[in-house]
């Protein structure tokens, strides 16, 4: 009988490493780029402590990225992004919680790159909004990348860009994600 | 037999576990709970407790970011009482003109000009203890400025025997201050001020004063800020008044400009806290502004690698 609930453990123990499902890294890097075409300067943003996890099993993918943690270039534009147009007091963390199509089709023990739709809920300064991009899934050596970019409407999350910046920050940004992530053993 | 039903048991324990492990999968979960919960809490400071390193006239608990220059100029008018014939002070204006550097995230350094008594000023800031949140933080900023003045006008008497030393004047304080919440920052600065020569034998060489400065934010750019110092001891009997500076900051994005109403001229620690001669009561008080720009000339680390 022992033997026997030995046995059935067995799988249970091992299923997860054996073909991970769950994808995860804690360092993955998010970029924000508000410059407009006229400014002397970059307005951009850099954040290298993004959390990701993806369930390659469905599709699910989440991020979660804090707002103090994205470094720009001048210190006085780090002040801004965080006291007047993020709020990161008030709304310290930016989530995106999606779906990637067609996952299933995807073999995650191959090395391959994929092209694949994302779609989901961005949540940022307290606002939510979906929002939908192509993105890049590289799968190499039992790690998978994944790199996408897309636009958001910054008045879309309630920051409003004042009149006399608008010169210099544009009224929608770019972000960036890339992320190594690997194997979640649970 | 025991044995066996103990088995059993066992084994439904795991099936029911696998079957409720099995059912989580089929959920919409939380992924980002399945990496969480580990994570350590990290100390973080406090930041932007105020919008510059100055409440109006005096040191503030905030620091200027390593590698920025902050280039400030400052205005004091004349006295507004004097009405529409000197267009309420605005006739006359004395000003200082600043660089004060970040180099550390709790060290600073500045040299500043002032037209009044041609007085150069340098101050050193440092902070030993800064406001933070989780483990082993701080509930408030302590920081430590020491300062020299140099007065610049030629002697007062050039008959008699004068000493370079008698041009300085130097000034040590204590800054503890703590940000209560976005809106509302209050500090606490005891002052001494020496100067090596005095105007009147009945005057002390040193001066003590205990600074009170805030802020009260009313929107995002903008805020209300007090600087007030009470002269404690070696305030002269008549003509010195303690000096008060109620103000407004605006911050436009790149410039931060304080506006304010003051009965003080000085705009270094020896000039407001021991040469204010207008009292507040009386009328006697000058609109004044600083104007500050941030200049960042290195850039910062964690945006280069």
């Amino acid at each position: 009988m022992k033997k026997m609930i030995l046995f059935l453990m067995v799988p249970v123990l091992f299923a997860g490493p054996l073909c991970a499902q769950k994808f995860f890294t804690k360092t993955g890097t998010i970029g924000f780029d508000a410059t407009t075409s006229s400014s002397p300067e970059k307005i951009e943003g850099k954040n290298r402590s993004a959390t990701c996890v993806m369930d390659t099993k469905n599709g699910a993918i989440q991020f979660a990225v804090l707002m103090k943690g994205f470094a720009f270039e001048r210190a006085l534009m780090e002040e801004h992004f965080n006291e007047n147009y993020v709020e990161s007091h008030k709304f310290p963390k930016a989530e995106f919680k999606g779906k990637v199509k067609d996952a299933e089709q995807i073999d995650f023990s191959k090395d391959g790159t994929h092209t694949v739709k994302v779609k989901g809920d961005l949540t940022m300064h307290g606002q939510t909004k979906e929002v939908e991009t192509t993105g890049k899934l590289v799968i190499q050596g039992g790690k998978v990348n994944a790199n996408a970019s897309f636009n958001v409407k910054l008045s879309d999350f309630d920051i409003s860009i004042p009149g006399l910046v608008s010169d210099k920050v544009s009224k929608s940004a770019i972000i960036t994600v890339a992320c190594t992530m690997e194997p979640l053993k649970n | 037999m025991e044995n066996k039903k103990q088995s059993r048991r066992i084994l439904l324990f795991a099936t029911a576990l696998l079957m409720t492990g099995s059912g989580l999968f089929a959920q919409d979960e939380d992924l980002l709970k399945l990496v969480g919960g580990d994570e350590k809490p990290k100390k973080e400071r406090i930041k932007y407790a105020f919008k510059s390193p100055r409440v109006i006239n005096g040191h503030s608990i905030e620091f200027l970011n390593p590698g920025t220059m902050d280039f400030r100029i400052l205005h004091r008018f004349g006295q507004l009482d004097k009405g529409y014939e000197n267009f309420f002070g605005l006739d006359q204006a004395s000003m200082r003109m600043g660089f004060d550097f970040g180099i550390l995230h709790n060290l600073m350094a500045g040299i500043g000009r002032s037209t009044y008594k041609k007085e150069l000023d340098g101050f050193i800031k440092y902070a030993p203890m800064r406001q933070s949140t989780g483990p082993w933080s701080s509930p408030v900023t302590v920081a430590f400025v020491a300062g020299m003045t140099l007065d610049g006008l030629p002697w007062a008497d050039p008959d008699r025997k004068n000493f370079y030393t008698s041009r300085l004047g130097y000034y040590f304080q204590a800054i503890i201050g703590r940000k209560f919440s976005e809106g509302f920052t209050l500090q606490l600065s005891p002052t001494m001020v020496h100067r090596n020569l005095v105007p009147l034998a009945t005057e002390p060489n040193n001066v003590y004063a205990l600074g009170v400065g805030g802020r009260l934010k009313v929107s995002k750019r903008m805020a209300i800020t007090w600087d007030y110092s009470h002269v404690v001891i070696g305030m002269p009997d008549s003509g010195y008044y303690h000096p008060l500076s109620v103000g407004l900051d605006i911050e436009t994005g790149g410039h931060v400009f304080q506006l304010h109403f003051s009965n003080s001229t000085g705009m270094n620690e020896r000039a407001f806290i021991t040469e204010t001669t207008n009292q507040w009561g009386k009328g006697e008080i000058r609109f004044g502004f600083n104007l500050s720009r941030v200049f960042q000339i290195r850039k910062t680390k964690a945006a280069t690698h």
